[in-house]
């Protein structure tokens, strides 16, 4: 797979995109590598989702370029799915509506993700976990040449976030894709992550983990101090989140390495 | 059994039909209101099918076809929530329609037959209809129903996956307005979403794959326009109201039931 590397996949030059007067991203340059995997981190309304966007395709920029390799095939896991409880559906029905229907190739991907005894469940009584595995089988469904994650690990316990970035590393080891991904926060995706794009609008720093982590602007959006408590995955987080994403009082299980 | 009757039986079955499939996609996607935006603007279609002097059944689509066109381009303004433009569209339709009716000189239109349905008023032309458009909605939603699950699970996955997104939910919208169509004479314009979502409603209780529930939906939705046309037979009640209160009541024993105790649990 190493032969593959820098192969470009996909590649943005100086993209915008407006909302009526408002910028969402500015002047955005990146490129998507073959088993490679980028991680757009960025505080919230950084415009990281609509630059995945433009990405799938899903909006046009109001200005600069987007290539895409010529049948690229993308295995996309969006933020959230909401299935309404009305529908049944169980998670094989799920996914054999993904434009894949071999039997096979549905139960290699739910093996790949460890949630192949999930099959014949309904996709309603998921945890934040499992669904997340299957979505992530959806994508492999795609056979993608690139992975492109919305926050793969939302709503998913400290353990699983970690066991989740691990198995999207071992996808990429396996089958050679790009992955492109969305992280809320850097330490627990650092081991598995080739290369960070911090952004708020436009691109604050960019290059591997350790180098972003000691980079100015991004001590200063993230307030992490120093780069050798971030190569120890724990660093002093004022407060903690919970799984929707709300600010819930500082744990005493913050851990401090001085 | 009088042919007006047996006529008014199989045109509802076949609507029923059309409807259960049809009506679990609104259930799904929430399209209640949409439908019945839909179905109000039917009058208005039947009034300009009586001033242009056109097939009633094909101003009815017609009307609809442009009013899901007209919701599609006005939803992308954003100073009006969907809802209030929905709720904007009905009751306007629905008052455009009764106002030209009424300034038509020279044609008596019976509106509760409009509004309500009316047996007396199903013709073997208008099972042509039925079975036609119906036929036809069948066809398409064998061959898309796919692609309609995929965007209705979430249209933006299903647009990266190469699903032809913004076709598909027209396609939606066009077969819904061949429904309102047919089912205009066997439960009227006011009742017409009813029949679309109550079956499909009770149809959930029992399901574990959408394909089930569309069937079931069909079959329930069969059962109540057998009923609501027996008792209408009978007691001499509206046919219309009464197919629904009959889905109702479907409706209502199959929430009632412990079904978990019997085996049988939605998935």
């Amino acid at each position: 797979m190493s032969n593959h590397h820098h192969e470009p996949l996909a590649r943005l030059t100086q993209v915008d995109v407006r909302f009526g007067r408002n910028h969402v991203i500015q002047n955005i340059s990146m490129e998507l590598h073959r088993g490679c995997i980028t991680t757009l981190i960025g505080p919230n309304g950084a415009g990281k989702t609509t630059l995945v966007r433009v990405v799938l395709g899903l909006i046009r920029p109001s200005r600069g370029d987007v290539w895409r390799e010529p049948g690229l095939r993308i295995g996309y896991m969006p933020q959230k799915l909401h299935i309404d409880q009305t529908f049944p559906l169980s998670v094989e029905r799920f996914l054999r509506t993904a434009r894949n229907d071999d039997p096979a190739a549905l139960e290699q991907a739910l093996t790949d993700v460890g949630a192949s005894r999930l099959l014949s469940q309904s996709i309603h009584g998921l945890s934040g976990g499992e669904m997340q595995r299957v979505l992530l089988a959806r994508a492999l469904l795609q056979q993608p040449n690139l992975l492109v994650l919305d926050e793969p690990v939302q709503g998913v316990d400290i353990n699983g976030q970690i066991e989740l970035y691990k198995l999207i590393s071992r996808i990429r080891d396996q089958r050679g894709c790009g992955v492109l991904m969305i992280s809320h926060d850097l330490h627990l995706v650092m081991s598995s992550t080739d290369h960070v794009i911090c952004m708020n609008r436009h691109v604050c720093c960019s290059g591997h983990p350790e180098q972003v982590s000691t980079d100015p602007s991004f001590i200063e959006m993230f307030g992490v101090p120093g780069a050798e408590n971030l190569a120890l995955y724990s660093h002093h987080h004022n407060h903690r989140h919970n799984a929707h994403g709300d600010v819930i009082k500082p744990a005493s299980n913050n851990v401090k390495v001085d | 059994m009088d042919d007006f009757l047996l006529y008014a039986l199989i045109g509802g079955l076949g609507v029923a039909i059309i409807a259960g499939p049809l009506g679990s996609f609104v259930v799904w996607r929430r399209m209640a209101y949409f439908g019945d935006t839909l179905a109000h603007s039917a009058l208005l279609g039947v009034a300009l099918g009586f001033l242009l002097q056109i097939n009633l059944n094909l101003a009815v689509v017609a009307s609809c076809v442009l009013l899901a066109l007209l919701l599609v381009a006005l939803q992308r303004q954003r100073l009006v929530a969907t809802d209030t433009l929905l709720g904007i569209m009905a009751h306007s339709t629905l008052s455009l329609g009764l106002v030209a009716i009424a300034l038509l000189e020279d044609v008596r239109v019976d509106l509760l037959a409009y509004l309500f349905g009316d047996l007396l008023a199903i013709s073997p032309r208008d099972l042509y209809w039925i079975f036609g458009g119906g036929a036809l909605v069948l066809v398409l939603l064998w061959r898309l129903w796919d692609g309609l699950l995929a965007i209705t699970i979430n249209e933006e996955l299903a647009q990266v996956e190469g699903v032809p997104v913004a076709r598909l939910r027209l396609t939606l919208m066009l077969l819904i307005a061949v429904v309102i169509a047919a089912a205009m004479k066997i439960v009227g314009i006011l009742l017409i979403t009813s029949l679309l979502i109550i079956p499909a409603a009770s149809a959930r209780k029992l399901s574990r794959t959408p394909e089930q529930m569309a069937l079931l939906a069909a079959l329930l939705g069969c059962l109540a326009v057998a009923g609501g046309l027996a008792a209408s037979w009978y007691w001499d009640t509206p046919a219309g109201p009464s197919v629904v209160v009959t889905a109702l009541v479907e409706f209502l024993v199959l929430y009632s039931l412990p079904l978990r105790r019997l085996g049988i649990s939605p998935g």
